[in-house]
């Protein structure tokens, strides 16, 4: 795994595209179907946002953010800490509710429902119906203490989608196998690296089969020696295609090499957004110059 | 004497320790369910809920366990509820326990990091699943020492049931003081002694059960 990443110089993207990065140029095909499916509109986006807002009290967090992630679409958030990118994905997996403004999944309204044509809050029955269709993985693992790595995994298959014991196991195993893991299934999470929780973690969401995968700064957690076995792992999962992604994360290398499309929010809102091949080579706002400007210092001086 | 004592008085004490240890099995189950159903009602999502619970549970930790359960014996005939002695001590020490215990409940709740609960919504856990299968087995490891602790209170509170004439330990111990008033301290100490050692027997469980949920995690 490549921890290191150059970012190639503003300036002479503008002249010579393909040249500066040798790494970068092999990323330069993955001009994403889906955006230009999007062009055409004729595919209906997996999840909608529509000018969300969410405020803390005070503090205002997302400040009105319009997104669509099309079916299959791996979409990065990338951004400064404090940003709202969090927020984003936790607005998203029904974890806080939007203070305005909707939110669509597959076509159908996320935190409302109408009722005699009227368009009010959600209830627990239709957020459970909608849930069905999304996933995360968290910063911190979140895996469940008190349940070996193999019940981590089968747990929800069996009292969510009431799946026999026997048939949760062999699908679970297949999943830990996914992520190298398979032979921890008596272990307990305590018992293991951040890097395998991380993976373990993988396999427990992946296990639900959900149409929309959140992924949450699943490396900033972790001993950076870890990160390349994680990363690689959520690289695998995405070259499978069919599912939707939304990756928040620091690892501009892994936006590049595993996004479609990399979105940059500052300040609860979306500054800017773009294929990797442009956001990272020639960015146009100045603060996500600025941004990948102090990301490259940080990593030269690491 | 000491013939009189051992021979003839401790069985006779000691014939009020199944009352003693019934008393206490049925009032700590009493106790139990209604710590978790006034802990969990307190945490609930409806306001009304979490009220009512709250009310109750100040009214029963308000006032006096002996006075409860004089209200229960005594009153509750006049209003058309008779009830005999041992549901009577049942009901007013499982009550009373079950307010205390409520608290333990709704604290190791508390006490279960957030994330868990996030990690059970994003598995589409319903509430109850996620506080049956997620929530509450990682609380449970945090209620038992506190829990020992209101057993043994709970253990000593049942001599209370002396004064509605329940055949229990210290009942049937003071019975005997007024034929053997010369053996007055021999008597006492040997209440201690025996309240002592159920004590510490109930302790010895508990320490048990820690060891048990232990077992294998964290």
């Amino acid at each position: 795994m490549e921890i290191g990443f150059e970012i190639v110089e503003v300036g002479s993207v503008v002249n010579e595209p393909y040249e500066g990065g040798g790494k970068l140029s092999m990323h330069m095909h993955a001009v994403p179907l889906a955006e230009t499916a999007a062009e055409r509109g004729s595919v209906r986006p997996m999840v909608r946002f529509r000018n969300i807002r969410k405020s803390f009290g005070e503090l205002e967090v997302l400040k009105g953010v319009d997104l669509d992630i099309l079916p299959g679409e791996k979409v990065a958030v990338i951004g400064p800490s404090g940003s709202g990118k969090t927020t984003l994905g936790r607005l998203l997996m029904t974890l806080e509710e939007p203070t305005s403004g909707t939110i669509e999944v597959d076509g159908e309204y996320l935190w409302h429902m109408e009722k005699r044509g009227k368009l009010v809050r959600a209830d627990e029955k239709h957020l459970h119906r909608m849930r069905s269709k999304i996933g995360m993985v968290f910063q911190h693992f979140n895996l469940f203490p008190h349940m070996t790595i193999l019940r981590n995994v089968t747990e929800a298959p069996i009292r969510v989608l009431r799946m026999r014991r026997n048939e949760a196991e062999r699908l679970a195993l297949e999943m830990l196998d996914k992520v190298g893991l398979a032979d921890k299934r008596d272990n307990y999470p305590s018992q293991l690296s951040g890097g395998e929780k991380q993976r373990v973690a993988i396999a427990r969401a992946l296990v639900m089969k959900p149409q929309v995968m959140i992924f949450d700064e699943v490396t900033s957690a972790l001993d950076p020696e870890l990160v390349g076995e994680v990363l690689a792992v959520i690289k695998e999962i995405a070259a499978d295609g069919k599912m939707t992604m939304l990756l928040i994360t620091h690892e501009m290398e892994f936006a590049r090499d595993v996004a479609d499309r990399v979105i940059f929010i500052a300040d609860g809102r979306i500054v800017e957004q773009g294929p990797p091949s442009r956001i990272f080579t020639q960015p146009e706002s100045e603060r996500l110059q600025s941004f990948l400007g102090r990301f490259r210092a940080y990593r030269a001086g690491r | 004497m000491i013939e009189v004592y051992f021979e003839k008085i401790v069985p006779l004490m000691l014939r009020g320790v199944p009352m003693t240890v019934l008393l206490m099995l049925y009032g700590t189950l009493l106790a139990a369910v209604l710590s978790f159903v006034f802990g969990l009602a307190r945490l609930s999502r409806f306001a009304a809920v979490r009220g009512t619970a709250s009310v109750l549970v100040e009214l029963i930790r308000g006032t006096s366990l002996i006075v409860q359960l004089f209200w229960i014996y005594y009153a509750l005939p006049h209003l058309g509820v008779e009830l005999p002695k041992l549901p009577a001590a049942v009901i007013a020490i499982g009550v009373n326990y079950g307010a205390y215990g409520s608290e333990i409940v709704r604290s190791a709740i508390l006490a279960v990091p957030r994330e868990q609960r996030e990690a059970a919504i994003a598995l589409n856990f319903n509430s109850y699943q996620r506080m049956r299968h997620i929530i509450v087995p990682q609380a449970l490891p945090r209620m038992l020492p506190p829990f020992g602790n209101l057993q043994v209170e709970l253990l000593k509170g049942t001599a209370l049931a002396y004064f509605i004439g329940l055949g229990e330990v210290f009942y049937r111990t003071m019975t005997q003081l007024n034929y053997y008033l010369y053996l007055l301290v021999p008597i006492f100490t040997g209440l201690l002694v025996i309240y002592f050692a159920l004590s510490q027997l109930v302790l010895l469980l508990y320490r048990w059960a820690e060891r048990r949920l232990a077992a294998g995690r964290m």
